[in-house]
């Protein structure tokens, strides 16, 4: 089936206006986020399950801080061996308890944030972790990215977990 | 069951590298796996484990009473979103279908007492709730997560589970043909 100048050009019309409108959308969306989502966290500090286990083998100095800021309900049940709580960071106490934990660290530290408790979208705790310790002045803080939550991006996927507090 | 593939690849990954220290993380992410997978898949249809606790209203919650009735079993919690989103919705059902043999019964697995309190005088929940632990949630196959809905029929056996947001009408569907004409 031929398709004349007109149509062609009409396409190609419609295709960048697609293109313009979705980069619209995408730019709202992403403006429209708010401080304490997990969203607020940059890509480039986001930690993908498989990348994390590497990093978990590694020794001395240069094995990572692993913190779970979520609910210790769900921590005492199965976390990553190796991590500790500290404490929720939707909450005021949470923030505390995770200031207090790395308050005498290098700020060139590794920390890797986890939490896991929800959906990602949906998470109400890394988003203000994070920030506390960018905020502290931390600059190499990392935060695991488990899309719909801990069971289901890291338990049920066959990743190390323990149980206990 | 994707589980247990996806951990021999890495296994095997592991093995051409020849490190020592690998391969033994990698087997032991396979036997993990092999526990996730069973713990994930023994409930359904296998009856509910039971357990009594005390609710919210300082009540007697023995699951095993709830025999007869058709059980939404629901696992929740003050900081997760999404459940709250289907409060209002199990708070309806109770009051439709509860007359045909429904009961939503809820478990907090808020760290807090208090807050679940709060939460549930604030969505005026009408169906019992009580304080969930790390081992009701493990004895569930691990509560890894939330929203965690099991259907549990009126003879006490798990009949679906749903994890995550799931779409209401999805559950409606699978428990309104185990409800009383």
């Amino acid at each position: 089936m031929k398709i004349g100048l007109v149509g062609r050009s009409g396409i190609a019309t419609f295709l960048v206006f697609a293109l313009l409108s979705l980069s619209v959308q995408l730019r709202a969306q992403h403006t429209s986020v708010p401080t304490g989502s997990a969203f607020s966290i940059p890509e480039a500090q986001l930690l993908k399950p498989e990348a994390l286990l590497p990093l978990l083998q590694a020794k001395g100095v240069d094995k990572p801080l692993l913190l779970q800021v979520g609910s210790h309900m769900l921590f005492a049940q199965a976390h990553i061996p190796g991590s500790e709580y500290a404490g929720p960071g939707s909450q005021p106490a949470g923030i505390e308890q995770l200031q207090k934990r790395v308050n005498g660290l290098s700020r060139k530290k590794l920390i890797v944030l986890y939490c896991g408790c929800c959906p990602w979208n949906r998470c109400p705790n890394l988003g203000p972790a994070f920030a506390k310790l960018r905020d502290m002045g931390f600059t190499n803080v990392k935060a695991l990215y488990l899309a719909d939550n801990f069971g289901a991006d890291w338990a049920d996927k066959g990743y190390p977990v323990e149980r206990g507090y | 069951m994707s589980a247990i593939p996806k951990a021999l690849r890495f296994a095997l990954c592991s093995l051409r590298r020849s490190s020592t220290v690998n391969l033994l993380l990698c087997l032991c992410v396979a036997a993990s796996a092999a526990q996730a997978s069973i713990a994930a898949t023994s409930l359904l249809h296998n009856e509910a484990p039971e357990f009594v606790r005390v609710d919210l209203q300082h009540r007697k919650l023995d699951l095993h009473a709830y025999r007869g009735k058709v059980v939404l079993l629901d696992f929740w919690a003050t900081w997760c979103a999404s459940c709250q989103i289907e409060m209002p919705h199990f708070v309806a059902w109770q009051s439709k279908f509860g007359p045909r043999g429904l009961q939503i019964i809820g478990i907090s697995m808020d760290d807090d007492p208090a807050l679940a309190r709060k939460l549930y005088k604030k969505m005026k929940l009408n169906y019992p709730v009580a304080m969930g632990d790390e081992k009701l949630g493990q004895l569930y196959g691990g509560v890894l997560g939330l929203p965690l809905t099991f259907l549990i029929d009126s003879q006490g056996k798990v009949q679906a589970q749903f994890r995550g947001e799931t779409d209401l009408k999805l559950i409606e569907e699978q428990f309104k043909p185990l409800l009383r004409p």
